[in-house]
C-alpha cells in the first residue's frame, strides 16, 4: 500500500483545531498536490472537553477516511493528551502545548507552550493554533512551509494575514529552538 | 465556496455536502427548498449562497413536508429541483415522495443518514434508512436510490441523480451519511463541457393534442412545464392517460405497470456498482456509503495476506443490482456485508442468494464507522 500519513490535532473546542486541520489539508491537497482527507469530531464533545481534527495525507486515493494510528499527535489540553496519547503510532511524533498539558505519559514528547508564547509574542492567544501548526509542519515536514503559508493566507480573514504569518513563523522558530 | 461562485477546474478541498451542491448546480438544479437538519445543513447553507448568485431560488420552508412539496411544484414548473434532509425530515417527506412517484415529477432528495429511530443521533453516522428509502412511502412504487462514499462521488452521483430523474420522470434519492457529508477531500471540479446533463423530454405536439400520461416505448411520457400552454391535471390519485382519477381496472393496471416498467426495463442504465479485485475473488465484500471505504482498505489488507477477496461497492442500491450480483453469488464461497444498521442490505443479499453461498453480516449501530480492522478480522475467519 502507498504512503499514508496521519495527523491528529486535539484540544478543547474553541482552540481552532478544526480550522488548523482544514488549513493543513488545503496545504497538502491544493498546494502540495497530495491526496487528502480531513475530518473532525462532530458532536457535543466538539465543544469543550476533548475535540479532534484529523488529516490523512497520501500519494494515492484515500480509502478509510479516519486515522488508524496517527503518525503525529498534537495535544493542546490535558484531557486530549490523556485520551489520545495511546492511539499514537509507536515512534510517532507527540507534540503538546505545555501551557495546558502538565502531565505527559511519556518521555518522548515535544513540549512547547504555544498558547503562552502566542500571548507573549503576538498579544493574541487566538492564533495559538497557527503557532502550533507552524511547529508541527517544521518538525514533521508533512507539507512544505511554502504550502502551509499559501493555505494560511487563503484561509485567514482579511486583515489578519500578517498576524497569522507571524504566528506561523513564531511556531517555526519555537520548533527550531526546541530541537 | 463561501463566495457563491463556481470554481471549475480548480483544485478544492470540499466536504461531501458541499460537493453535492456543486454537483446539483452543474446538473442544472436551480431550485432548492429545505429545512436545515444535522448532518445535512451544509447543503442548505451552500445552496443559499450558490443559487441566488446564478439566478436560482433558495427557500427555507417551515418543515420537510412543505420542502418536498415546493420542490415538486418547482419541477412541475420546469425547473430542476432538490431538497436535502436527514432521518427525521426524510420521514416527513415520505408522503410527497409517493406523490412524486405517481405524478412522475423529476426531483432529487438527499438523505444524509444519521442514527435513528426518531431524532436519534443527530451527529452520528448510520445507514439505517436503506429500507425506508425503498419502502418508506406507501403502496407499490418504483424508486431509484443511489449511495455515495466520497466527495468525488457526491459530485458525480448528484449529477447522475438529476440525469436519471429527468430521463425517467422519477424522484431519485441520494443516500449520504454523516462521515461522507463532513469529510473534506480534495476534488477538482470538472468543467461544464465535461459533464453530460440530461433534460426531460418536452411535448412537441400542439397543446390540444397533448395527452400527458400517454404511454411511450420508453414508458416515459413527455413532460410539459406549467406555463408552457399545455393544460393538464396533476394528482396523487391513480389516473388515466389524461391525468384524471380513474377506478377502471385496466387503466389502473396499465398505469402502475408503466411506472414500474420505465425503471425496471432500464435496469442496466440505472445500475451502478464499483468493483475491485472481483475477477479471481473467492470471498466478496458488498458495501456502500462510508463503509465501502473501510471495506476497500480491508480488502487490500486481506489480499496482502494472500486471501482472495474482492469488493463490490453498491452505488445503485434500489433497484437492487440483483442481475449483477446473482452470478457472482454462484461463484464465491462466502460474502460479507458490513453496514451501519442491523442488516438491511445483507437481508437483500440473502434473499437473492437463496442459500447458494454463505452470506455473513457485520453490523455497527453505535454511531461509529466500521473500521478496516473489524472487516479484515472477519474476512480472515471466513
Amino acid at each position: 500500500m502507498g504512503y499514508r500519513y496521519e495527523v491528529r490535532l486535539s484540544g478543547s473546542g474553541g482552540q481552532g483545531l478544526i480550522l488548523a486541520g482544514i488549513i493543513l489539508a488545503e496545504a497538502a491537497g491544493i498546494y502540495d498536490g497530495k491526496y487528502v482527507c480531513q475530518s473532525q469530531s462532530y458532536g457535543p464533545e466538539a465543544r469543550g472537553g476533548a475535540s479532534k481534527s484529523e488529516v490523512i495525507i497520501s500519494d494515492e486515493e484515500i480509502d478509510y477516511p479516519k486515522a488508524l494510528k496517527p503518525d503525529v499527535l498534537l495535544a493542546m489540553n490535558q484531557s486530549s493528551c490523556d485520551l489520545y496519547f495511546f492511539d499514537l503510532k509507536p515512534n510517532g511524533t507527540f507534540i503538546v502545548d505545555s501551557t495546558f498539558v502538565r502531565q505527559v505519559p511519556t518521555t518522548k514528547v515535544i513540549s512547547i507552550p504555544f498558547t503562552a508564547m502566542a500571548r507573549k509574542e503576538l498579544g493574541k492567544e487566538v492564533v495559538a493554533n497557527v503557532v502550533a501548526l507552524g511547529s508541527l509542519v517544521y518538525i514533521t515536514g508533512v507539507v512544505s512551509l511554502k504550502s502551509l503559508e499559501s493555505a494560511l493566507i487563503n484561509r485567514a480573514p482579511s486583515g489578519t494575514e500578517e498576524l497569522n504569518l507571524r504566528a506561523m513563523e513564531l511556531g517555526v522558530q519555537l520548533a527550531k529552538a526546541y530541537q | 465556496m463561501s463566495n457563491g461562485k463556481a470554481s471549475h477546474g480548480r483544485v478544492l478541498v470540499l466536504q461531501g455536502n458541499e460537493a453535492v451542491v456543486e454537483g446539483a448546480v452543474a446538473a442544472g438544479c436551480r431550485f432548492f427548498a429545505g429545512y436545515p437538519i444535522t448532518p445535512a445543513t451544509e447543503i442548505s447553507e451552500a445552496m443559499a449562497q450558490r443559487l441566488p448568485a446564478i439566478g436560482g431560488t433558495f427557500i427555507q420552508m417551515e418543515d420537510e413536508i412543505a420542502s418536498l412539496g415546493a420542490v415538486i411544484g418547482a419541477s412541475l414548473a420546469g425547473v430542476k429541483a432538490m431538497t436535502a434532509t436527514s432521518g427525521p425530515g426524510f420521514s416527513l417527506m415520505q408522503e410527497n415522495i409517493g406523490f412524486a412517484c405517481v405524478a412522475e415529477v423529476p426531483c432529487v432528495i438527499v438523505n444524509v443518514m444519521r442514527g435513528g429511530p426518531s431524532t436519534g443521533l443527530p451527529t452520528r453516522v448510520s445507514q439505517g434508512d436503506v429500507m425506508q428509502a425503498r419502502w418508506g412511502t406507501h403502496g407499490d412504487h418504483p424508486i431509484i436510490v443511489l449511495a455515495v462514499s466520497t466527495t468525488r462521488e457526491c459530485f458525480d452521483i448528484t449529477v447522475r441523480a438529476f440525469n436519471l430523474s429527468e430521463k425517467y420522470r422519477t424522484p431519485v434519492i441520494i443516500l449520504s451519511d454523516e462521515v461522507v457529508a463532513h469529510t473534506r477531500e480534495k476534488i477538482q471540479l470538472p468543467h461544464p463541457e465535461e459533464i453530460e446533463v440530461f433534460d426531460r423530454i418536452k411535448p412537441n405536439m400542439p397543446p390540444e393534442w397533448y395527452i400527458p400520461y400517454e404511454d411511450t416505448p420508453r414508458g416515459v411520457p413527455p413532460m410539459a412545464a406549467f406555463g408552457d400552454g399545455y393544460r393538464y391535471h396533476v394528482t396523487g390519485l391513480i389516473h388515466d392517460v389524461r391525468g384524471f382519477p380513474t377506478e377502471r381496472a385496466e387503466e389502473i393496471q396499465a398505469f402502475l405497470t408503466r411506472i414500474h416498467r420505465k425503471i425496471y426495463n432500464n435496469f442496466h442504465d440505472i445500475m451502478m456498482v464499483k468493483e475491485e479485485l472481483v475477477e479471481d475473488a473467492e470471498i466478496l465484500v458488498i458495501a456502500y456509503g462510508s463503509v465501502a471505504r473501510s471495506a476497500r482498505r480491508a480488502v487490500k489488507e486481506a489480499r496482502e495476506r494472500g486471501v482472495k477477496v474482492g469488493l463490490i461497492q453498491l452505488v445503485t442500491i434500489w433497484p437492487f443490482p440483483r442481475q449483477y450480483i446473482e452470478p457472482l453469488l454462484r461463484r464465491v464461497r462466502a460474502v460479507l456485508v458490513p453496514e451501519l444498521n442491523f442488516g438491511q442490505i445483507s437481508r437483500e443479499v440473502k434473499r437473492i442468494n437463496q442459500g447458494r453461498t454463505r452470506v455473513e453480516k457485520l453490523n455497527r449501530i453505535d454511531g461509529q464507522l466500521i473500521t478496516p480492522d473489524e472487516i479484515l478480522s472477519r474476512l480472515l475467519k471466513l
